[in-house]
């Protein structure tokens, strides 16, 4: 399978487990899911190192974990609440004079919908 | 006394001296001044670090004013605390309230947190004195500390070789005695890898023992804050110090964190240790040798010590290389271009975040965050996370099986001693490798301790490590001062405060 995966792959449906091929493709669409710019020279780059690291996690998949309960965290977690008691917050200014770009006491951001600001 | 090219056999074994102990015993008797302590150390930092590079920020001014108001609290009568004017590195991934914290990376370029981690409110309350922030691998991803935007830092055995990482500016200040102590994290064995490789004892405690309030989160469900120190005593008294419940915290476990440095000296007479075959196999012959000797140490102290195989740990690596990045690519999608640090401009807020993530994380950080987003994409998810996520259960059980034939495991710390910089950067699996020994402890969420023990044929620090299930940090503390005691002394760095 190696070298065959291409970005319409990654859809419910087609993972096989042990097919750790990755191309330049695969690694640009796994990029723009985690939105980061990345030139050709990286796409390349990450998708050969990638997969021999998802070569070794493909070996888990020989191990038998029928019946085995998934471990997300280390501790039996339950929700933790507190006394709900006014107490100060983090400081608006301080926390604003830390961003980028700021107007009327928020965070400024470039067009999200592609309309003119 | 061990030299380079000695083979490490044991020297003159004997109680090691604590230099944090000494400098807070004698602030507290009012015998010597937190002041000029804070200047030796300040001096040395600024005469040895410009080729050791452990320190990303020196707090020249702070930490003097911090220790100028302990010598009043001795003066007016009061107790500062037990770690009264000892100055404290701290890994540059814990907030500083109004201090720059980078995680040595672009992309918080300029952050100056508005909130103080609770580990270093601890210390102040102890009386401690802060006087940096050390280097790391960008955001904890990494073995060798190159992975940092300021460049790397240096072993201090040898500048030709890393310190190990991702706490290798912590583990590198302790052993140049730049800081008595320090605080690093350990996600996969970023606190006992480092502390291996530079000699120094570094000890990843129990998950949900120490806040992670104020640490930058990496991957959460196994990353924790521990000390980096010289003596076993220390790394107690410092976890005693930082240890216990924070509301800020949710993953915090309600019951106290374990009261550990009343174990320090009750021998190992009886207990039965587990020698991990897992962990030493892999290893190289001299390492291998260490942990041999330490396994001997611990049975002429009246130990019970069996060879054990944990087969399971084998998938350790494997499985914590999908999890962690798995993590990290959720925690890392803050850094948008928003809130704080880097933007690079762009005409829509998505341009933006991509342009700005492009610019402003390195080359690992990329690599974890494409990993962990295409193990949790759709298609993938089953396959990887899901998986790797019921061999952690199988690893957790394997260790409790484990544990019901014996208090503690031991084994390495990690396979080899300092490698050269640049031996492993363009191959990331065998970088990964480093923390082969280490990963299963944060797995599971046990806590682990890494014991300085000799060195090999180039004069090397070799780290053994101390296993034991979680809030057990008694009994690990107990063999791991069994363990110090035996150990061949380690020949002084090259590089050292004079």
């Amino acid at each position: 399978m190696a070298g065959e995966t291409t970005a319409g792959n990654a859809t419910p449906g087609n993972a096989t487990p042990g097919s750790a091929g990755l191309t330049r493709e695969d690694a640009a669409y796994v990029a723009r899911l985690a939105r980061i710019d990345l030139t050709d020279d990286e796409l390349g780059l990450y998708a050969v190192q990638l997969a021999t690291v998802i070569g070794h996690a493909a070996e888990l998949a020989a191990l038998d974990t029928d019946g085995v309960e998934p471990t997300a965290h280390p501790l039996p977690l339950r929700n933790v609440t507190r006394a709900d008691e006014p107490r100060p917050s983090l400081d608006r200014a301080e926390v604003l004079a830390q961003a980028p770009a700021v107007e009327d006491g928020r965070f400024r951001v470039p067009p999200i919908l592609g309309e003119a600001p | 006394m061990t030299t380079p090219g000695d083979s490490g056999a044991p020297g003159t074994p004997g109680d090691r001296s604590s230099p944090a102990l000494e400098i807070a015993r004698d602030v507290r008797a009012g015998s010597v001044s937190a002041r000029d302590v804070v200047e030796r150390y300040l001096g040395a930092v600024d005469a040895v670090d410009g080729e050791l590079h452990a320190f990303v920020t020196v707090l020249h001014d702070s930490a003097r004013r911090e220790a100028a108001a302990v010598d009043r609290q001795v003066a007016a009568g009061e107790d500062p605390g037990p770690l009264a004017g000892v100055p404290v590195a701290l890994k540059d991934n814990l907030c500083t309230r109004g201090v720059p914290t980078t995680c040595s990376s672009r992309i918080l370029d300029g952050w100056c947190p508005p909130y103080e981690a609770t580990v270093v409110e601890r210390l102040r309350r102890a009386g401690a004195v802060v006087i940096g922030k050390t280097n790391l691998d960008e955001f904890a991803m990494g073995s060798s500390t190159e992975n940092s935007a300021f460049g790397p830092t240096r072993n201090p055995h040898d500048p030709a070789r890393v310190p190990g990482g991702s706490s290798g500016g912590s583990a590198a200040a302790v052993a140049a005695g730049l800081a008595p102590l320090a605080l690093g994290s350990d996600t996969g064995g970023s606190i006992r890898q480092p502390a291996a490789l530079c000699g120094v004892v570094g000890m990843k405690p129990t998950y949900g023992t120490v806040s992670r309030y104020g640490l930058v989160a990496f991957a959460s469900s196994l990353d924790q804050i521990g000390p980096i120190t010289t003596t076993v005593t220390e790394s107690a008294v410092l976890f005693d110090v930082i240890g216990g419940q924070d509301p800020c915290d949710s993953t915090c476990l309600e019951r106290p964190a374990p009261r550990t440095v009343s174990a320090l000296a009750d021998g190992v007479e009886g207990l039965r240790v587990g020698l991990v075959t897992e962990l030493v196999d892999g290893a190289d012959q001299a390492v291998a040798a260490r942990v041999h000797e330490a396994a001997g140490v611990l049975e002429a102290g009246g130990a019970r010590v069996e060879e054990i195989s944990i087969p399971e740990l084998r998938h350790g690596l494997p499985a914590y290389y999908v999890l962690a990045p798995a993590e990290a690519s959720s925690n890392l999608s803050r850094y948008d271009g928003v809130r704080y640090g880097l933007r690079v401009e762009a005409g829509t807020a998505e341009a933006m975040n991509a342009a700005t993530r492009a610019a402003g994380f390195g080359p690992e950080v990329k690599r974890r965050i494409m990993l962990g987003t295409y193990a949790l994409s759709a298609g993938y998810y089953d396959a990887y996370y899901s998986q790797a996520q019921k061999v952690r259960t199988l690893i957790i059980d394997a260790l409790g099986v484990a544990y019901q034939r014996f208090d503690v495991l031991l084994g390495a710390t990690t396979p080899t001693t300092a490698f050269a910089l640049g031996a492993k950067v363009d191959d990331p699996w065998s970088m990964y490798l480093s923390d082969v020994c280490t990963v299963p402890s944060n797995l599971a969420g046990h806590p682990a301790i890494s014991i300085p023990f000799g060195s090999d044929d180039k004069g090397l620090p070799v780290g053994v490590q101390v296993l034991a299930p979680s809030l057990c940090e008694p009994v690990m503390f107990q063999v791991a001062a069994v363990v110090e005691r035996g150990a061949p002394v380690l020949a002084p760095p090259g590089i050292r405060a004079a």
